[in-house]
């Protein structure tokens, strides 16, 4: 019982990850109908700004916030110069090229990919990089006889956080109600006097930020970056975002944590190396069945 | 004088003909002239318009999104290597056995799950290439050689001495292959099937209600393009002598699927120019060194801004987007 509980909290770690990351997806696809093959790597993006940060910076911070504050600030940093870099990004790559249909956007998201993660290895190099040890707590928690650690108390508090925030957002207030407009009818809400591009705005800051933050925890988690990894994040984060049923929020963060717990116990449960795969059969498995995903709603094809 | 030079230049690419005869002199003439280096890039250039060609079955006449196109080809590119290295077969009687592995596979697992549309077909492919590339990294039964994968497999032997074996001579093997399935290729968008995918690609409902079966037309392009790629991954391990997994990622699957989309959905010529962008542009941009990947994605996103239908989009119909 201990084992599965502590596994169970494992894959909620990694879930809330792939969480916030798919968010970022399934707004994006929510409103504009593109996968967005560069959120990945605003993920990446994230996680390296913040090892930026903590390895230069915040020995300044910590002197006026402490280490938690010097933390949170990382996380602020980052999460704030993604979403600068998702703007931009959108400006360049996206926007002149929606006219033209889905597709066309594909093959641009996915140079945009190419560019965010070359320009990443080409400034912080190619190898692997550690998150500062010393800067990050290490702290057991034993309940029970269930370990964990502080961090991953943390890291689900702050995700689950970010996520509670985000829902309430979309769902409670009048700008999240444009937003859900947008995403059903985006000609009709442009005529209810909706501003399609401020919709946009808050979409392409929004989802970058939450990647970062989520690339800043996973460098605490796993004390390790590489600038490739935000292609295997990615392609988790899509996968949770379709299991979840696209286009659906709060489908992608039960998506997310599902494939986290999933993830975990077919590592502990099956075979590490195997886990993958498992995970895949399961998401094929449940669109064979629910062809929309587990939280999709059935839409009737248009003819 | 402009326009006098440019309707000299139509009317000589106007006639099909000169065209192709420039290009068979071009194509003839290149490989005596140049490298082995540049052979081996023309030779890539090769199965990356192979590849294309298959993809653009599926994805460009059918309009199914399959992002797990590598899957395919390393089907085809394992059992190539498996069946040579462990029984010796030759690799061009293993040609058409890859071909009908890769196809035999796509029935298997697309069968299944041909009713998904859009972009839940989409994450299946991409995870049905995965479970592939994991499954060889993991090596079932021994077979697979793991992450280092299968060496040690044979050139192609046309009987007798007569072995392929040299970059010059690979290069036409691949090319006469390419040329053969354009030709083959050209008569089937000519034909019923052509017409049943090009239906189901602009309107499924329409299709279905014409009394097309979708379903079979649509398995019809999975098999018959994971065929061709299987094909492909036949002479690229013979080519490499060795597959490992990392040949056949996510990442080699989205490559295909811009070589169709850069060069015109549904488009032979332009799947060849398609190809070409995606093999030959990261050698042209080699000066750049490591600043090199970050201009192919600024290429790629430029092309798509300028010619968001494709270099040379098919002529018949206007390309439909969804």
């Amino acid at each position: 019982m201990g084992v599965f509980l502590e596994q169970l909290i494992n894959g909620l770690t990694i879930g809330s990850f792939y969480a916030l990351i798919a968010l970022g997806y399934s707004m994006v696809y929510g409103v504009l109908k593109l996968i967005n093959f560069a959120h990945g790597d605003f993920f990446t993006l994230g996680s390296y700004i913040g090892y930026t940060f903590l390895v230069f910076a915040v020995s300044l911070v910590t002197v006026h916030f402490g280490l938690w504050g010097g933390l949170a600030v990382a996380l602020v940093v980052a999460a704030a110069s993604v979403a600068l870099v998702g703007i931009a990004v959108e400006r360049v790559a996206y926007r002149p090229i929606y006219p033209a249909g889905r597709l066309p956007a594909v093959v641009s998201a996915l140079g945009a990919s190419i560019v965010l993660q070359n320009a990443i290895m080409v400034i912080w190099g190619p190898r692997y990089q550690a998150y500062p040890a010393a800067l990050i707590p290490n702290v057991h928690l034993q309940i029970g006889n269930i370990h964990i650690t502080l961090l991953q108390v943390l890291i689900l508090v702050l995700s689950f956080l970010l996520m509670g925030i985000l829902y309430t957002v979309i769902q409670r207030t009048t700008f999240g109600a444009a937003v859900r407009a947008t995403a059903l009818d985006r000609d009709t809400a442009s005529l209810m006097g909706i501003n399609f591009n401020r919709i946009i705005f808050f979409i392409f800051t929004l989802g970058p930020a939450l990647g970062a933050m989520a690339g800043v925890m996973v460098g605490m988690y796993y004390r390790q970056i590489s600038f490739v990894m935000g292609w295997n994040y990615g392609l988790k984060a899509f996968t949770a975002t379709i299991l979840g049923g696209i286009g659906n929020l709060p489908g992608a963060m039960f998506g997310g944590l599902i494939l986290g717990v999933l993830e975990m116990f077919g590592a502990a449960y099956i075979s590490a190396a195997w886990k993958d795969v498992f995970v895949f059969l399961i998401l094929i498995l449940v669109l064979i069945f629910r062809p929309t995903g587990l939280f999709g709603e059935k839409v009737a094809e248009k003819v | 004088m402009e326009a006098v030079s440019s309707r000299r230049f139509d009317r000589f690419f106007g006639s099909p003909l000169n065209g192709l005869l420039l290009l068979l002199t071009v194509f003839f003439i290149y490989p005596f002239v140049v490298s082995d280096y540049y052979i081996d890039i023309a030779f890539y250039f090769g199965i990356y318009a192979l590849l294309g060609l298959s993809l653009n079955i599926v994805l460009g006449e059918v309009g199914l999104f399959d992002l797990g196109h590598a899957g395919f080809y390393a089907i085809g590119a394992y059992t190539t290597a498996i069946l040579n290295t462990h029984f010796g077969i030759p690799i061009l009687v293993l040609l058409p056995v890859s071909a009908l592995a890769a196809g035999l596979f796509a029935y298997l697992v697309c069968s299944p799950i041909i009713h998904l549309r859009g972009d839940y077909l989409c994450i299946v492919t991409i995870g049905m290439g995965e479970i592939v590339r994991l499954a060889l990294i993991n090596n079932p039964f021994d077979l697979t050689g793991g992450p280092n994968g299968v060496f040690g497999i044979d050139f192609p032997s046309l009987g007798g001495p007569f072995v392929i074996d040299s970059s010059i001579e690979y290069y036409f093997l691949i090319w006469v292959i390419v040329a053969l399935s354009i030709v083959g290729l050209l008569r089937i968008q000519d034909s019923r099937i052509g017409r049943a995918w090009n239906c189901i690609r602009e309107d499924e409902v329409a299709a279905g209600s014409s009394g097309i079966d979708v379903r079979y037309y649509k398995l019809l392009a999975f098999v018959l393009g994971a065929a061709l790629a299987g094909v492909a991954g036949n002479i690229y391990a013979s080519k490499l002598m060795c597959v490992s997994p990392e040949s056949f990622t996510f990442w080699e699957s989205c490559l295909f699927f811009c070589i169709v989309l850069i060069g015109g959905m549904g488009s032979i010529p332009g799947v060849l120019i398609g190809a070409a962008v995606i093999s030959l542009f990261p050698e042209i941009l080699r000066p750049f060194a490591m600043y090199r990947m970050m201009f192919f994605g600024v290429v790629m996103i430029l092309m798509m801004m300028f010619r968001p239908g494709g270099v040379w989009p098919r002529k018949r119909r206007e390309a439909a987007h969804e």
